[in-house]
């Protein structure tokens, strides 16, 4: 195992709907500077699990370490507070802004009350330049004229901005072609190599293996592996999410 | 100032949409157009095309008087039209805008006449009549989630009654404030028309370069300076014309009216608080972002609901100035006021090019527009046609209007596709 502090460690994670019990003791890291992919199959849980460590959904028991130390994650904007940016699979971007505009919102910098354009339209030209982003025109293009990886590139590039320690990337590349894709995944891969943690839920497997350093598969509301990537394959990873292989320890 | 682009980092290598040369940003302007984003180009078209229509049909459409007459007409729903883009940015309506006004004045007009109420107190209670009601229709979309449509129709009904319950029934109360009554009906002196052109247009020129100052010394490069002394011109150019034309004797009696109206000086100066507002500051952000994805607002932290209640509530105190804009040109004031206007505001707002799906549009438009409708209305008059002819035309231009904002909008969806 990689020997230094996750940047976020979850340990006997809990999680009810009423009778419904969807995480049932979870163990999950990630580490800076390596990409996690998180998959398995409808309802195993990920979308839960996800929601917690963005603070919206509240975990009902278990233990939060970020950066080593204990925390609680109650709200979205304590869970941001921490450095944890979640970006969507429908990215919240507004269409009738610009990209700048996008980058910083409801984060919108002043100069004597007014909003200070300059400062902006400067920093987000240099997170995209940071990420060596060439396929914008401009950054200050609606983001309506946008393609969907575009798109994408701008939701990620927000969360460099606000320096997060960790994003969550929720189906980045679903709904994109293979050109897309490719230079969405390499973006990712950027942003690893930035020094953020990154975790992927994705249901491309090659993609996964594409991106990820780590692999940690769920099923049914258990962790029931956490793989290499350089030392697993396709098909065992396939075996974990169907459920017909598992994990010694794990029932 | 090269010097420090390159010692910061590779800042220069994604374009801002300021680099290029003029005939660049021209081209730039053309392909946005092409694009979709046609902003108020229709309805400038129009004016041009309906003062070349009305001048060859009537002998009276440019005239010294019709032209001051349409500057006061356009004012009084050139306001209510900017009251409107407010919530027409955020993809809503508020029907009730006009009898807003008209309640806030039936108050007014009962505290100076029957109360003994010296104007100004009653004046700001009449503002904070607009503000209440539009803080209760913003709580009842907003907090309740009842849709404004619905809850504007029912205060646009009761609020018709109400207006009856404060003026009596046929109640017809003389406005004989002269302060309000000069708005519309008094004009400033000479000079007063030139001063108001060389202000607005040093304050836009100082805009400008302290914009570019600040974009300089942050290391980012700035649009040519020639788009901003091409502007500096026109406005110079129609100004000076409006002016001149304004302090020419138009009276066709005895004793001179010359002079830019008082209503003029006091529209400009709340659309440019309003564009300010809308453009530079946090709340206009974040407006406009509520507009454009209400669930993309919340997540970043924006609080949509006081965002929503703060634009009725401009709405309705934007309006209750409309409404008072109103009572100064009728000169008085009675319990139909503001019961037509709202639907005139909206097609203002619409065919000067706001979009009627949120997120889309500026004040400047809603001027615009309001200056469209109200040649139709002046221009048909002039030609003697009946007021139904009016209507018919107003309505015809409100969908096409409607139409191209639709067509706009599917275009830019399609692009974002693929």
């Amino acid at each position: 195992m990689t020997p230094q502090v996750p940047v976020v460690e979850l340990t006997g994670i809990r999680k009810s709907f009423g009778p419904v019990e969807v995480l049932k003791g979870i163990d999950f890291s990630a580490y800076a500077g390596q990409v996690t992919a998180l998959v398995g199959d409808n309802g195993a849980g990920k979308s839960t699990l996800i929601k917690g460590l963005a603070g919206v959904q509240p975990f009902d028991e278990g233990l939060i370490r970020f950066a080593g130390t204990q925390v609680e994650l109650n709200s979205p904007l304590q869970a941001s507070g921490y450095g944890i940016e979640v970006v969507y699979q429908d990215l919240a971007l507004c269409e009738n802004l610009d990209i700048v505009q996008n980058m910083f919102l409801g984060k919108e910098e002043l100069k004597m009350g007014t909003l200070n354009e300059p400062a902006m339209e400067l920093q987000a030209t240099q997170a995209l330049t940071r990420l060596s982003v060439r396929t914008v025109k401009s950054v200050r293009q609606k983001v309506s004229s946008l393609s969907g990886g575009q798109r994408q590139t701008v939701a990620i590039a927000r969360s460099v901005l606000r320096e997060a320690k960790l994003v969550i990337l929720d189906e980045p590349t679903a709904a994109l072609g293979v050109a897309q894709t490719e230079q969405v995944l390499k973006l990712v891969q950027r942003l690893a190599q930035q020094g953020v943690a990154v975790i992927i839920i994705s249901h491309n497997i090659s993609d996964v293996f594409k991106v990820a350093d780590q692999i940690s598969v769920m099923y049914l509301g258990q962790m029931v592996a956490h793989l290499n990537t350089k030392s697993t394959n396709y098909d065992e990873v396939i075996a974990y999410i169907t459920g017909t292989k598992t994990q010694e320890g794990v029932k | 100032m090269s010097e420090k682009v390159a010692s910061t980092e590779k800042v220069t290598s994604l374009a801002s949409g300021h680099e290029g040369t003029l005939g660049d940003q021209v081209r730039g302007y053309l392909s946005r157009v092409k694009g979709g984003e046609m902003g108020s180009l229709p309805a400038v078209l129009g004016i041009i095309i309906l003062t070349a229509v009305f001048e060859g049909l009537s002998p009276f459409f440019i005239t010294k008087l019709n032209f001051a007459n349409l500057f006061v007409q356009a004012a009084e729903l050139t306001m209510l039209s900017s009251a409107l883009v407010f919530v027409i940015l955020l993809a809503e309506i508020d029907l009730a805008a006009g009898v807003t006004a008209g309640v806030a004045m039936a108050a007014f007009i009962d505290l100076v006449k029957t109360q003994g109420w010296p104007w100004i107190p009653a004046l700001i209670v009449a503002f904070l009549i607009g503000i209440a009601i539009g803080t209760v229709i913003g709580f009842l979309v907003a907090k309740i989630g009842v849709p404004s449509f619905v809850v504007s129709l029912a205060f646009f009904l009761g609020f018709q009654g109400m207006q009856l319950v404060l003026l009596g029934e046929g109640g017809v109360y003389r406005v004989e404030v002269p302060a309000i009554l000069a708005i519309m009906n008094k004009n400033l002196p000479a000079a007063g028309g030139w001063i108001l052109l060389f202000v607005s247009a040093a304050a836009s020129l100082v805009l400008s370069i302290w914009d570019r100052r600040r974009r300089a010394s942050t290391g980012l490069v700035n649009k040519p300076f020639s788009i901003i002394v091409i502007r500096l011109v026109a406005i110079l150019i129609l100004g000076s014309f409006s002016v001149y034309y304004l302090n020419l004797n138009r009276s066709q009696g005895v004793i001179p009216i010359k002079g830019v109206p008082i209503v003029l000086p006091i529209t400009i100066v709340v659309l440019a608080i309003g564009t300010f507002l809308l453009d530079r500051t946090r709340f206009g952000r974040h407006l406009y972002a509520v507009g454009g994805n209400p669930e993309a607002a919340r997540r970043a932290g924006i609080k949509v609901v006081k965002i929503r209640i703060l634009a009725f509530v401009i709405c309705s105190f934007l309006a209750v100035i409309s409404g008072v804009f109103h009572a100064s040109r009728i000169g008085s004031v009675d319990g139909s006021a503001g019961h037509t206007i709202v639907l005139s505001g909206v097609a203002a707002a619409v065919v000067g090019g706001v979009s009627l799906f949120g997120g889309r549009g500026r004040l400047a438009h809603a001027a615009i527009g309001a200056i469209v409708i109200s040649m139709i209305d002046n221009g048909l008059g002039l030609l003697q046609m009946p007021a139904g002819i009016s209507y018919l035309v107003q309505g015809g231009v409100l969908l096409a209007a409607a139409t191209i904002d639709a067509l706009a909008r599917r275009r830019n969806g399609v692009v974002s596709r693929n």
